[in-house]
């Protein structure tokens, strides 16, 4: 199939008709590279919003004890519901629930204190299995464990501002640090890649913490990981857990401000949806710059072709067989479009990886990138265009009776 | 009776015509051509019959629209005939593909056009070259022989030159080159004194002429007097029939036994 003497024929058409290759080439360069931008910025948006996700599990439910607002059962609205600690057991039970966590706050005051330094943070009252719904970095030291629930132990876990603001440089672990005026023994400190927000807080055991700050064996929300992340798993489990709340604190399931929910799998999805959206978006206008490609090159195939009539009568004349005369057109559409469509997409990269560097990744924009395979299969594209676009007139040309190719002028 | 007689001899000349292997490098039996376009059809070749034997330099002559060209480009092959048989070095063309006609015009024929049809952007040498090319000769090779027809027409040292730099002259020598190149057993020349001037058209003949003589089979197209009349055999059509046949020194020896 390789024909040297048939490249050096269309290398030397080639260079001596400069801007006829040119301007067939630039329509497909410019296809590519416009649709590698597209793709490129799409998934650089992608990126920078999936990078918000990063700090939370993707795969849980979160449910909050709230105040009801339709009268049930003889009972008049605006009830406040407290939940149990027997509820995370009755919950965790639900099919396709992996793991439950239950969770509370400490309210009054929040002061904590080391030695001189003070500040004020959340403090979260948690069972272990909360460490899954954070997906936190543990930097030194452990998590709060089932051993410290069983034992009431004062122990805490910090986030990486508060053992800034309380401990500067120095180590926590061991030290002990007082919550409200009560002395909690430091056993560990975290990070968390989902911002300030999810750092600026403590850890302790919430057994401990009903004990210490007289909250019975009340708790405030419980959080559901589950096994099978799609969204219809999770509000069929949704459903489930509202039913049984619903039965044994006896408020209407209908309720919307009984419980308040969040559903990280739906809400997860709901993005996922939307770039998927956004994708075939790109998609459209993609292929829509890669059509004008197409229309680019082979308009400009039928104008070579038209042009080189007189040409290929010369060439039947010296007894050039049809197929010959097919191959060559053809062979140039298709050299031209690789060459440009490389070019192309060699720039379009190019601007990417230029804009990646220059541009600090901000919340809603990091990274773009392309995917290699999606730019090849462009560029597959593109010189399969080009060889339908020169096909059509090249067979064309090669038809006509060579007696009217020669008179044409 | 009469008809008779006219039929077994037509009869015979026919079965002469299919089975004995002539000498005959063009054999033309009754060729009709018709033109059509929309509505209108335009009969341009009436029944044709034409014998032209290997190494013979034939001129055809006829006013224009009386079907030379036409003529010319069937026996080229660059056109097909409607009716009529058609035999050139004895392979019968018949319902010929495009693919076995270019073959055979690769092989056997060699074009000299009245607008020399050069491919301009390519050099003398590479446009002497390409019948080579299609014969699938190495580039290497083919250069040196075009390179030799070249040398042969006087032109070794404009071989790089592309044909828009050269005089009319030139190119229809480069033109010859080429028709040469593939040594073919016809070269057929559609007028190709038409765009030169005088002293020119007599040195393209002279080179003709020399071609003939190495045994290669040459047919003309003109409507110059002077151009028929170096040529050994005139065909004079008129409305797309061979009005006249001449052989040359016949036509010179005739009207002499007239006036005697």
């Amino acid at each position: 199939m390789f024909d040297l003497d048939k490249w050096q024929e269309i290398f030397s058409t080639i260079s001596k008709n400069k801007l006829r290759t040119f301007l067939t080439g630039f329509s497909v360069a410019w296809g590519i590279f416009m649709l590698i931008v597209l793709l490129g910025s799409g998934y650089g948006l992608e990126n920078g919003v999936k990078r918000e996700f990063e700090g939370d599990a993707v795969n849980y439910i979160s449910i909050n004890s709230g105040i009801t607002s339709l009268p049930y059962q003889g009972m008049k609205a605006g009830r406040f519901l407290r939940f149990e600690n027997d509820d995370k057991t009755l919950l965790g039970n639900i099919d396709d629930v992996d793991k439950s966590s239950s969770r509370n706050f400490v309210f009054n005051g929040q002061n904590l204190s080391y030695k001189n330094e003070y500040g004020s943070f959340d403090i979260f009252a948690i069972t272990p299995e909360y460490y899954y719904v954070e997906s936190l970095e543990i930097s030194n030291g452990r998590y709060v464990n089932d051993y410290d629930l069983q034992h009431f132990r004062k122990v805490v876990v910090l986030g990486k501002v508060v053992k800034e603001a309380l401990f500067k440089q120095m180590e926590p672990v061991g030290e002990f640090i007082k919550i409200n005026g009560v002395p909690f023994m430091v056993v560990g400190w975290f990070d968390d890649p989902g911002g300030d927000r999810d750092v600026s807080r403590v850890y302790i055991p919430l057994t401990t913490a009903q004990r210490v700050f007289n909250m019975g064996n009340t708790i405030r929300n419980v959080c559901l990981m589950l096994d099978d992340p799609s969204t219809s798993a999770s509000l069929q489990v949704l459903d489930k857990a509202r039913g049984a709340l619903s039965q044994k604190y006896k408020f209407n399931p209908d309720d919307p401000r009984a419980l308040f929910v969040f559903n990280s799998i739906e809400n997860f999805q709901q993005f996922i949806d939307l770039f998927a959206g956004i994708r075939v978006f790109i998609w459209i206008i993609g292929i829509g710059t890669i059509i004008a490609g197409i229309v680019g090159v082979s308009n400009i195939m039928m104008i070579v072709v038209k042009e080189r009539t007189k040409e290929i009568g010369i060439r039947k004349s010296m007894g050039a067989t049809p197929w010959s005369v097919v191959s060559l057109i053809l062979q140039e559409s298709v050299l031209i479009t690789a060459v440009a469509g490389y070019i192309g997409l060699v720039l379009g990269v190019g601007l990417l990886e230029l804009v990646a560097s220059f541009l600090p990744a901000t919340d809603y924009f990091a990274n773009p990138e392309v995917d290699f395979k999606i730019a090849l299969g462009a560029t597959a594209i593109l010189i399969m265009a080009g060889a339908i676009a020169g096909f059509v007139p090249a067979r064309r040309a090669a038809a006509i009776k060579p007696v009217d190719a020669l008179r044409d002028e | 009776m009469c008809i008779g007689i006219i039929t077994d001899s037509r009869q015979k000349s026919i079965n002469e015509f299919f089975t004995t292997k002539s000498m005959s490098i063009i054999r033309l039996k009754d060729i009709n051509k018709t033109y059509v376009t929309g509505a209108n059809r335009l009969h341009v070749l009436k029944g044709i019959d034409l014998d032209i034997e290997a190494g013979e330099m034939v001129s055809i002559m006829g006013s224009s629209g009386s079907g030379k060209s036409t003529l010319l480009n069937v026996i080229g092959l660059l056109d097909n005939h409607d009716s009529g048989s058609y035999f050139l070095d004895n392979h019968e063309i018949k319902n010929l593909n495009e693919t076995k006609a270019a073959q055979y015009r690769n092989s056997l024929i060699g074009f000299v056009f009245q607008s020399f049809n050069l491919i301009s952007f390519k050099n003398a040498l590479e446009n002497v070259a390409m019948p080579l090319y299609y014969q699938k000769v190495s580039r290497k090779k083919r250069n040196v022989i075009a390179m030799e027809y070249l040398d042969r027409m006087g032109l070794r040292e404009w071989a790089d030159h592309n044909p828009n730099a050269l005089s009319g002259g030139q190119k229809q020598r480069i033109a010859i080159a080429r028709a040469l190149v593939a040594k073919p057993k016809v070269i057929l020349a559609d007028e190709p004194t038409g765009a030169l001037d005088s002293q020119t058209s007599h040195e393209v003949m002279d080179i003709f002429k020399e071609i003939n003589q190495s045994g290669i089979t040459i047919l003309i197209v003109t409507h110059e007097n002077d151009i028929a009349h170096r040529t050994s055999r005139i065909i004079r059509l008129n409305d797309g029939i061979i009005a006249s046949n001449v052989t040359n020194g016949k036509l010179h020896a005739q009207p002499q036994i007239q006036i005697a």
